[in-house]
């Protein structure tokens, strides 16, 4: 799996109630959802993002509720993959479960800007810079988590396994 | 190599004589939870992907709690989606308005968790129960419908970090004071991926009240989960009230802990977190000239009957200062109840404020106080986002019910008297 696109940039500690604010939450609809993604610190992310494209952030990111609403969100606005230094546990582990391509990688979080063009290819973690030419590593998923992912989602896997 | 509590409990679980950190396993559940906002998207993918029923009936819990009364139409019909999933199948701890409460108030109180209990959530302060004994994690929607469906979830056993609690409280603290003082020292992020285990003499000072506001806000620092020993505060609360037999676990002598932190209960002050993260804490005495439009009291992290207490203490034959509103939840029905039976709510409203039914309502910004551009309020909810309760030019602090009331008096942050 791969994606390209170019980076949108977030602080450290963004937090589910900026990704998707819960005034929004009376609805469980996708689509209608994800026009709201990131408003709350970023009014023009709806307006721009493009299939593909990358959000670089910092420590912590997903914090807060365990809505699976923020992922779904992020996900469904094409965004190709969440690169951060670090995720919090719930959206960690939420982002799995719904397919939403994450990595952490703290040097790439750390130098990327905004509006570099960057290439992912998640099956080796490699994260390349198309801007200013550098590459990193990032540490590639464990086994039973890339099973989850393969299968298209933890419901998927779980129905496959069955 | 030893095991901590919580390590104890997953390894039981999971049918493991052994666990430890970093290993991957497969847990039984006790307890399964959803609210109106999480498990009507549960509910979609259950039917998406062809389950037909839940693992056990007794063993899912719907409360609905967030949007409750309904503030709309599209919340109105989430709540129906839930309703019907419930009845459908048979779910028995379905709470609907008129017996619901705020879910981390009322599973508890209801005795729908215990000690020794291994419990998922779809809502990320389901970290509460901790308090009594149990381990019990927030989860997402997804992971909400595989448990559902299989009674059973995946995990990552976590390491720990020990909080070696010494001392006891100031009268004019409580265990809000204890765990922001906690999220100011490690950070939002300081528990990440971790158990924080609370123990040594000073946690047996502290009430089932405050240990469970405590292990609410574990999520506050990033922690899987939050845990007390059980000791006879927790026996004394599970009395007559636990549905299910409870089993003590305690840690190994040799248990691996990360860290260990001491932290002593006498030294800790009324504490305020700023926005717009809960690790921003400064003393509430050091806050004097910050004027606030709005107060609210309840939540799940305090809503709980010593909480209204310390509000009646604080507010009973006192006026709330003009321009200031002041919004008391009771978290459950039958704290409600008791609170009108003991008068709490006369001295309430006879102060200015005003008294709600149970609901999420005004601390995740839902509805029931939500907050203008520019305006301020203390609060004793959990979180103080950019926007949380509102405007996102809107301002949250958090505090301890006694704090939050003793600002409604004077309309500026204010430390309770000592």
């Amino acid at each position: 799996m791969k994606t390209k696109g170019t980076v949108f940039k977030y602080p450290d500690n963004v937090d589910t109630d900026v990704i998707i604010p819960a005034r929004y939450l009376n609805t469980a609809d996708a689509n209608e959802l994800a026009k709201h993604c990131m408003e709350d610190i970023d009014t023009q992310f709806v307006k721009k993002v493009k299939s593909g494209d990358v959000m670089v952030a910092g420590w912590n990111f997903g914090c807060g509720s365990s809505r699976e609403h923020a992922p779904l969100v992020i996900k469904t606005c094409k965004t190709g993959c969440v690169i951060a230094k670090s995720f919090a546990r719930i959206f960690y582990r939420n982002a799995i479960n719904i397919g939403l391509p994450i990595l952490e990688c703290e040097a790439a979080a750390e130098e990327i800007n905004a509006n570099d063009e960057v290439s992912v290819d998640f099956d080796t973690g490699i994260i390349e810079n198309l801007t200013t030419g550098k590459t990193y590593k990032a540490q590639p998923f464990p086994p039973f988590i890339q099973n989850i992912i393969e299968k298209g989602g933890l419901l998927a896997s779980l129905k496959e396994n069955n | 190599m030893g095991m901590t509590m919580t390590q104890k409990i997953l390894a039981a679980h999971a049918g493991l004589d052994n666990v430890t950190a970093g290993q991957l396993i497969k847990a039984k559940l006790d307890i399964v939870l959803g609210n109106d906002i999480t498990t009507p998207v549960a509910v979609n993918e259950f039917k998406k992907a062809g389950f037909d029923k839940v693992f056990d009936k007794d063993k899912v819990a719907i409360v609905l709690d967030h949007f409750v009364p309904n503030k709309d139409i599209k919340a109105a019909e989430q709540s129906k989606q839930c309703r019907e999933f419930a009845c459908a199948h048979c779910v028995s701890h379905f709470y609907d308005v008129g017996k619901m409460g705020i879910e981390h108030a009322l599973l508890p109180e209801q005795g729908v968790v215990t000690a020794g209990d291994c419990i998922i959530g779809a809502d990320s302060h389901t970290c509460t129960y901790g308090a009594l004994g149990a381990f019990s994690t927030g989860v997402g929607s997804t992971d909400m419908t595989a448990g559902m469906a299989t009674g059973t979830a995946w995990f990552k056993v976590p390491s720990a970090i020990k909080f070696n609690l010494t001392g006891k409280l100031n009268e004019n603290c409580s265990g809000k004071d204890v765990i922001l003082t906690i999220i100011g020292m490690i950070g939002v992020d300081g528990a990440l991926y971790r158990s924080m285990e609370f123990v040594g003499d000073g946690a047996h000072t502290l009430s089932m009240d405050d240990r469970l506001c405590i292990c609410n806000m574990a999520i506050e620092a990033g922690a899987k989960n939050g845990i007390f020993p059980v000791d006879d505060v927790t026996r004394a609360y599970l009395k007559g009230r636990s549905e299910r037999t409870p089993v003590e676990y305690v840690a190994d002598k040799d248990a691996e802990y990360e860290k260990v932190i001491d932290i002593d209960l006498s030294k800790i002050v009324p504490t305020v977190s700023c926005p717009h993260l809960p690790e921003n804490t400064k003393p509430a005495e050091v806050l004097g000239d910050i004027k606030v439009d709005q107060v609210v009291i309840g939540s799940c992290t305090n809503g709980r009957m010593e909480d209204m207490e310390a509000a009646y203490k604080v507010l009973k034959g006192k006026k709330i200062a003009d321009g200031v509103r002041c919004i008391i939840i009771p978290a459950t029905m039958q704290i409600m109840k008791e609170c009108v039976e003991k008068g709490y709510v006369t001295a309430f409203i006879d102060a200015g404020a005003v008294v709600s039914t149970p609901t999420c309502g005004p601390c995740l910004g839902g509805y029931m106080g939500i907050l203008a551009a520019g305006e301020r309020c203390i609060a004793t909810t959990n979180r103080n986002f950019v926007g949380r309760m509102g405007h996102v030019d809107s301002e949250v602090y958090l505090a301890s019910p006694l704090t939050a009331a003793t600002s409604a008096l004077t309309g500026y942050i204010t430390a309770p008297e000592k």
